[in-house]
């Protein structure tokens, strides 16, 4: 049975059709990459099935809980997906603790002291367990993009939604931020992510979607779509003549 | 007729002073409450609401304060009851404090990232939620300068409150004028009474902006 | 509340508020574009004026942001006779409204001058223009374009401020209310009635100063 499953999901923007009928099933413990040029609708996509957009025909189903756009259901459905932003999103009010405590406090009423307890565990986990009270401002990049991964894992979700999570970095700080996704996708995580990084797509995912003006254009494992493409967009799009 | 002198002149209209300070104070806090809750209608109300709050604030950012005044002076006056100079003062400032603080403050929340939202809802956070833990708080921090640079025009707001006939520095300038014939020192020092109390105001203002300018720029 | 509203006097009282009406109209035309004119000025000044001139533009520029306009217009028509100025109250008001809006606008303006980008001289420089010449054809410009509404705001407010000119007697708008008022003791009808005429004006005023935004910069600047 499919954890999340997108059935001709549908989307505009005014007289613009983003999403064009999108359909994808994604099993427990699947990482699926989202690659595509800009424009293509993957970020709109993804942006779906957390419920920031709404959608306009179709359906999201994750786990069972049907995405319905109020806020009973919204809710819900958030509980079980987390999100990764490309710009971070940290509330620079608060401390790397303070950003992975305030949802399961506010959200779950997890008492303080075992929120501390699920934030340091998170943050260890993501390498930064010596940063707990660290303002976002003290933070690199990909420091930054590290504690936005402990506070989504903190509400313990059953997947993981990415946003080109690694784009906004300086080149030198990808790689932390993707060795804990890594981890993370060895350890057993659901992972939809939109990336750019070819490599990383081709290395750790299951599975690799290109989308294409709106639409799944391929969908396949990544040897397959990387070595073998059909069409001559992904092979434009890959630089492969 | 007594003769004045100048620091006659001058203690008499430091006395005056005082009301100007005590309305200031008073317009300003009061402003500020139904300044807050003008804002939550306009930001989170029901359309009816925000409607009307924005309905209100165009109103009185669309209108001279002096027929404010008057309209508190003499509308109160329609129910009977014989109105104080000071009750229409305050409810007209009070009001019109109020539309000018709901709409800085307004640009504030907004001003916050639109991500924020994003990921506090992200995380499961109801409207309310996100409001109280995430967005305010940040939003109080970017509003403090312009709240600040906003209480000078109050200040100098409450001297449309002589023409109704309280009496603070602007009249008493008017009043001691009358008696000494000496417009020009008057007002003169009427003027820079207001400037010493607005001066520090609008300097902290700057100043606050700067450090919140600096602040921001690390990020 | 047993009170009858009664707007019965609005017709005869037509011709005094129409000339009220006039007069407000012909102080905030002549306060704004002189006002503005002082403004950019003062704004130039500040950026690449004389020394000597700048603590003098600042000291004007402080003193009437931090006083009241009422004060204002009541040092300019009681207080300067004294020195022998003396003038009618017409031209006290409208001394007083160009005067304010000048301190208001040279700094909204000079906020403009500020965030353009320090290219923008030295490349005005590196062609050979004066700094004169690079602040009029290359600065001016786009900085009053990117500060056109906050100084549309200002001539805004100050057109509304300028309902206290009526106490030095100027015949304005609110004058022509106090002197209806006093005829037929409808306090509230006839300050109700000129407050919505002075929220037309301020619409009116704004659609116009957009509609002149419009025409004074009809492309959209880079910022």
């Amino acid at each position: 049975m499919s954890l999340i499953a997108i059935t001709e999901v549908k989307k505009r923007f005014g007289d613009n059709e983003v999403l064009k009928g999108i359909s994808i099933d994604i099993a427990p413990g699947e990482v699926v990459a989202i690659i595509g040029k800009s424009g293509s609708g993957k970020s709109t996509l993804l942006r779906c099935i957390n419920g920031l957009e709404t959608i306009d025909e179709g359906s999201i189903v994750v786990a069972g809980a049907q995405f319905l756009p109020d806020e009973v259901h919204l809710k819900a459905l958030r509980l079980k997906v987390g999100m990764i932003f490309q710009q971070f999103n940290l509330f620079p009010h608060l401390t790397a603790g303070g950003n992975v405590m305030l949802s399961q406090m506010v959200v779950k009423k997890t008492p303080k002291k075992d929120a501390e307890a699920v934030a340091r565990k998170m943050l260890d986990r993501v390498g930064l367990a010596h940063k707990f009270d660290a303002l976002p401002d003290e933070l690199s990049g990909g420091q930054q993009q590290r504690v936005a991964i402990a506070r989504a894992l903190a509400m313990q979700p059953i997947a993981l939604l990415c946003d080109e999570i690694t784009s906004a970095l300086d080149p030198e700080l990808v790689a932390e931020v993707l060795a804990v996704v890594k981890e993370l996708a060895a350890e057993g995580m659901t992972l939809v992510m939109v990336t750019h990084e070819m490599r990383f797509a081709r290395d750790v995912c299951s599975r690799v979607v290109f989308m294409h003006q709106g639409r799944v254009h391929e969908i396949g494992a990544p040897e397959e779509v990387f070595s073998n493409p059909r069409t001559p967009e992904l092979r434009q799009f890959l630089g492969v003549q | 007729m007594t003769e004045f002198s100048f620091w006659d002149i001058l203690r008499n209209l430091l006395l005056a002073a005082r009301w100007t300070v005590v309305l200031s104070l008073v317009s300003f806090t009061g402003g500020g409450i139904v300044g807050a809750a003008l804002l939550f209608l306009r930001i989170g109300g029901r359309r009816g609401m925000q409607f009307l709050s924005r309905g209100y604030i165009q109103l009185f950012q669309g209108t001279p304060l002096l027929m404010q005044l008057f309209l508190a002076f003499f509308g109160l006056g329609l129910f009977g009851i014989d109105v104080p100079a000071w009750l229409a003062a305050c409810v007209a400032l009070i009001l019109w404090t109020a539309a000018f603080l709901a709409e800085i403050w307004r640009g504030c929340v907004e001003s916050i990232a639109k991500g924020q939202w994003e990921a506090s809802a992200s995380l499961g956070m109801g409207y309310l939620q996100q409001m109280r833990y995430v967005i305010l708080p940040q939003a109080l921090k970017v509003a403090v300068p312009p709240t600040v640079g906003f209480s000078v025009q109050v200040v100098k707001g409450t001297a449309l409150t002589s023409i109704i006939g309280f009496v603070e520095l602007s009249k008493a300038g008017s009043i001691v004028t009358n008696a000494t014939f000496q417009p020009f020192t008057v007002y003169g020092l009427v003027a820079l009474i207001y400037f010493a109390l607005c001066w520090p105001l609008s300097k902290s203002s700057q100043l606050l902006e700067r450090k919140l300018n600096v602040a921001h720029r690390n990020h | 509340m047993t009170y009858q509203f009664d707007f019965g006097w609005l017709i005869d009282s037509l011709p005094v508020l129409l000339k009220g009406i006039r007069i407000t109209v012909q102080l905030i035309l002549i306060g704004a574009v002189f006002g503005v004119a002082l403004g950019i000025a003062c704004a130039w000044v500040r950026a690449l004026g004389p020394k000597w001139l700048k603590p003098v533009v600042a000291t004007y520029v402080e003193l009437i942001r931090n006083t009241p306009f009422l004060i204002q217009l009541f040092f300019i028509f009681f207080g300067l006779p004294s020195l022998g100025i003396r003038m009618s109250e017409l031209t006290a008001a409208n001394l007083a409204m160009i005067v304010n809006l000048g301190a208001y606008s040279c700094e909204i303006i000079r906020a403009g001058i500020q965030a353009t980008p320090r290219g923008q001289f030295e490349a005005g420089a590196s062609l050979a223009m004066t700094p004169f010449q690079t602040f009029w054809h290359v600065v001016l410009v786009p900085a009053l374009q990117r500060i056109w509404p906050a100084l549309s705001s200002q001539i805004v407010i100050v057109m509304l401020g300028s309902a206290v000119v009526s106490q030095i007697a100027a015949e304005d708008l609110t004058f022509a209310a106090n002197f209806i008022q006093s005829r037929n003791f409808r306090a509230f009808e006839t300050y109700f009635v000129s407050t919505l005429i002075y929220l037309a004006l301020a619409i009116l005023l704004r659609q116009l100063l957009a509609g002149l935004g419009w025409m004074l910069f009809p492309r959209k600047a880079s910022r």
